[in-house]
């Protein structure tokens, strides 16, 4: 059976520490693991972060990653969030040269695609898109093509649909 | 009432009934050493750090306690890391407290300051550095809860001197409670699923593992391994969780194992695994390691279910709550094995055991197994035994029969050289009454050599077996089996002369160079009050057998020139 590497993504509860990211780095890369994309923030309690991860692992590889994880002192709890329990979004902040010719399209792309003008300048805007990540790849080919001068690219946040 | 750092410290201490320190100073721990002086609480100075978190590990390994070690900021932490992974790949319950620049330093590369809790971070079950001395009480508390809870371990927990110097008001917290180790409510479930599987097998087979002996479960096991008569093999670290003398043990397993248990192992068809990790040492080839049984694995850790070995059926859960209730489900609806039914089996195992025992061929020279054999024998079989690393530990694991837990105390997972002699300090602090050995061979023994100065301040009688071979022998066996005889680095003729050595420490120094002094030797060493150090010259280029060569399934072991008996 072909190994099955896929992108798939983790939910992490940590007490709020210093070190806790180190640690939790540190169980991947130990087991050489890459993390493709992180984000964390404070939950309701600021002393709790939410932290979620996702990689490019086996379902093997996940399973023990989680085990791994859950056994650090300052993990509350670790969990695999599956799709399509899990919604999955992640947002972009793009740059884009405003130039006469492009404007219909940059328009159209962002009533197409539920974009914001974020920042307004002149000669430059700042455009912000959330998606999947199938859409913020689609979106950013067609930015690309519109002269996006940088972006910046947020890692994956996910909530299941409901209470499981 | 106002207390300082180094005070609450001490009372965390006391209230974890710590009775000894093994530790050294420095700038960074002055002040606790200071309040040392007016406290009651017992300190072993060692002469290195790494003799201190050793000894710490061989108190822990031999009490069942947590070992708790004290060293400097900067090089006082650093000589303490080897330890510190080696105390982790065993899950040894220790405590490390270390010194470090006050606060308002760290980071700017000030005298003396690493960052230790990084450079601990994956070697350590967990690490804190105290950043206020309201946090101090309650961190040291919960550093030894960490440590002995679930699978135990190392805990660091960095003092920076500012945190030690400062003054409180504040009250302590009366107790710390323990958070609650979460039950296993199916336990009764996976247990009885367990009963069924053990009543269906006709081979079936137990490997004991070292967390029997840390979760304090030789007694349970015993008593569900004799109600059933289950042939028992071990791991290294198993070692002493069933007794060597008993008919039902079959040998340790793995690369140096016995020719009985490595077939027992493969050949079973039911193998129930309690509390161990599945190092390769013990498995050898995976995809070969017990191809016709059905597996039921019993450990703490999560992590270490369907890790390596792919489990048929897994109970995570301590040894002892998972053994009692196995043993009181079994009472209860009045199950055991028919004796038709595994009759087959032990039979063939009789077999095994009586085709190749460990053995070895004599001649003019000491044999290293021989030495070991008296020494089991004088000892009755009651000593403590630490080892360092190499082909001396392979011989005591496999010709010192340990019949009881806590007695074989051995560097498994990380295979520290050095390790074995600061572990005697250790254990026979825990231990005073006890006959503690280091079997050491003579490369090792030289990597913690100063630590007989401690032994010596404290008048610990701890004697050391020196296996002496001239070479770094289990380097020298691989290079002769392996490497087509190159024996690269591998020769120690450059040796002192360690009856002098110890002589020189004050320390009493004894040698045999033919077979028919090992006794004398051993009898006057063993017969003399204090620390002794016996320098036994052996047979240079014998070689550890059974050996499986690494990636090779088990049932593939080379015996060298021991024939079989049968
Ligand atoms: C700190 C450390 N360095 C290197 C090794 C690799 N090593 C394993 S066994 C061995 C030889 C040990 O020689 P000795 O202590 O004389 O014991 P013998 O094998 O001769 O009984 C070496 C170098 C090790 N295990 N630990």
């Amino acid at each position: 059976m072909p190994v099955q590497f896929k992108e798939r993504a983790i939910s992490v509860i940590v007490n709020n520490r210093p070190d806790v990211l180190a640690r939790i780095a540190g169980t991947f890369s130990a087991r050489g693991f890459n993390i493709e994309s992180i984000s964390a923030n404070i939950t309701r309690n600021p002393a709790v972060t939410k932290i979620i991860i996702t990689t490019l692992t086996t379902p093997e590889t996940i399973t023990n990653v989680i085990k791994q994880l859950n056994r650090l002192i300052d993990v509350l709890e670790a969990r695999r969030l599956r799709r399509p329990q899990a919604v999955c979004r992640e947002m972009i902040l793009a740059r884009i040269p405003l130039t006469k010719e492009r404007q219909e399209s940059l328009r159209e792309l962002i009533d197409t695609r539920g974009g914001k003008t974020v920042s307004l300048e002149p000669g430059s805007a700042v455009l912000e898109f959330t998606g999947d990540k199938e859409d913020l790849e689609e979106i950013l080919t067609r930015l690309e093509a519109l002269g996006m001068e940088d972006f910046s690219r947020t890692g994956v946040i996910a909530l299941e649909r409901s209470k499981s | 009432m106002q207390q300082t750092g180094s005070q609450i410290l001490f009372t965390a201490l006391k209230e974890e009934n710590v009775d000894t320190l093994f530790g050294y100073p420095g700038g960074c721990v002055m002040d606790i050493y200071d309040e040392l002086f007016r406290q009651e609480i017992r300190h072993i100075l060692v002469r290195h750090e790494q003799g201190a978190i050793h000894a710490a590990d061989g108190y822990a390994r031999a009490s069942g306690r947590v070992g708790v070690c004290l060293v400097t900021s900067g090089p006082g932490a650093t000589n303490t890391v080897t330890g510190i992974a080696n105390a982790y790949m065993d899950s040894i319950p220790v405590v490390v407290l270390t010194g470090q620049v006050p606060t308002a330093m760290i980071g700017n590369d000030g005298f003396q300051e690493v960052d230790i809790t990084g450079i601990t971070r994956t070697c350590t079950k967990h690490n804190f550095l105290v950043r206020n001395i309201g946090d101090l009480h309650r961190t040291v508390r919960e550093a030894f809860q960490i440590a002995r809870s679930g699978r135990p371990g190392p805990v660091l927990v960095d003092l920076p001197k500012d945190v030690i110097q400062s003054v409180t008001e504040a009250e302590l917290p009366r107790t710390v409670v323990p958070p609650a180790e979460e039950g296993r409510p199916d336990l009764e479930g996976l247990c009885t699923e367990a009963l069924k599987m053990l009543l269906q097998a006709k081979k079936p087979l137990i490997i004991v593992g070292g967390g029997v002996i840390l979760g304090k479960a030789s007694e349970v096991f015993r008593a569900f391994v004799k109600k059933f008569r289950i042939p028992v093999v071990s791991t290294l670290m198993g070692l002493g969780a069933f007794p060597a003398s008993d008919p039902l043990w079959t040998g340790m397993l793995g690369m140096h194992g016995a020719y009985s248990a490595n077939m027992a192992v493969s050949h079973c068809d039911l193998l129930i695994a309690v509390g161990v990790r599945f190092d390769d040492r013990a498995t050898s080839k995976v995809e070969a390691f017990a191809p016709h049984a059905k597996i039921i694995h019993i450990d703490i850790d999560p992590v270490s279910i369907d890790r390596i070995v792919r489990t048929d059926l897994a109970i995570v859960s301590h040894c002892t709550p998972a053994l009692d209730t196995l043993h009181r489900l079994s009472d209860e609806q009045g199950l055991t094995l028919p004796e038709r039914q595994i009759r087959a089996w032990l039979n063939q195992l009789r077999q095994w055991k009586a085709e190749m025992p460990l053995s070895y061929c004599r001649n003019q020279n000491i044999k290293p197994q021989y030495v070991i054999e008296k020494l089991h024998q004088l000892t009755q079989g009651r000593a403590i035994i630490a080892t360092e690393v190499g082909q001396h530990q392979m011989w005591a694991a496999q010709f010192y029969r340990f019949d009881e837990p806590n007695a074989f105390l051995t560097s498994g997972g990380l295979g520290t050289m050095g390790f074995g002699l600061p572990a005697a300090i250790g254990a026979q602090v825990a231990c005073p009454d006890r006959i503690v050995v280091d079997v050491a061979g003579d490369g090792s023994i030289q990597m913690n050599i100063q630590e007989l100065g401690t032994i010596a301040h404290y008048g610990l009688p701890v004697k050391v077996v020196i296996l002496n071979n001239l070479y770094l022998g289990m380097i020298r066996q691989w290079q002769e089996l392996f490497y087509g005889r190159r024996y690269s680095q591998s020769d120690m003729t450059q040796a002192p002369d360690f009856v002098k050595l110890a002589e020189a420490y004050g320390i009493k120094g004894l040698r045999a160079t033919k077979p028919e002094e090992v006794k004398r030797v051993l009898q006057e060493g063993l017969e003399t009050p204090g620390p002794v150090v016996m320098d036994f010259h052996v047979e240079p280029e014998e070689n550890v057998f059974p050996m499986v060569k690494p990636g090779t399934p088990l049932t593939e072991m080379a015996f060298g020139n021991v024939r079989a008996v049968a």
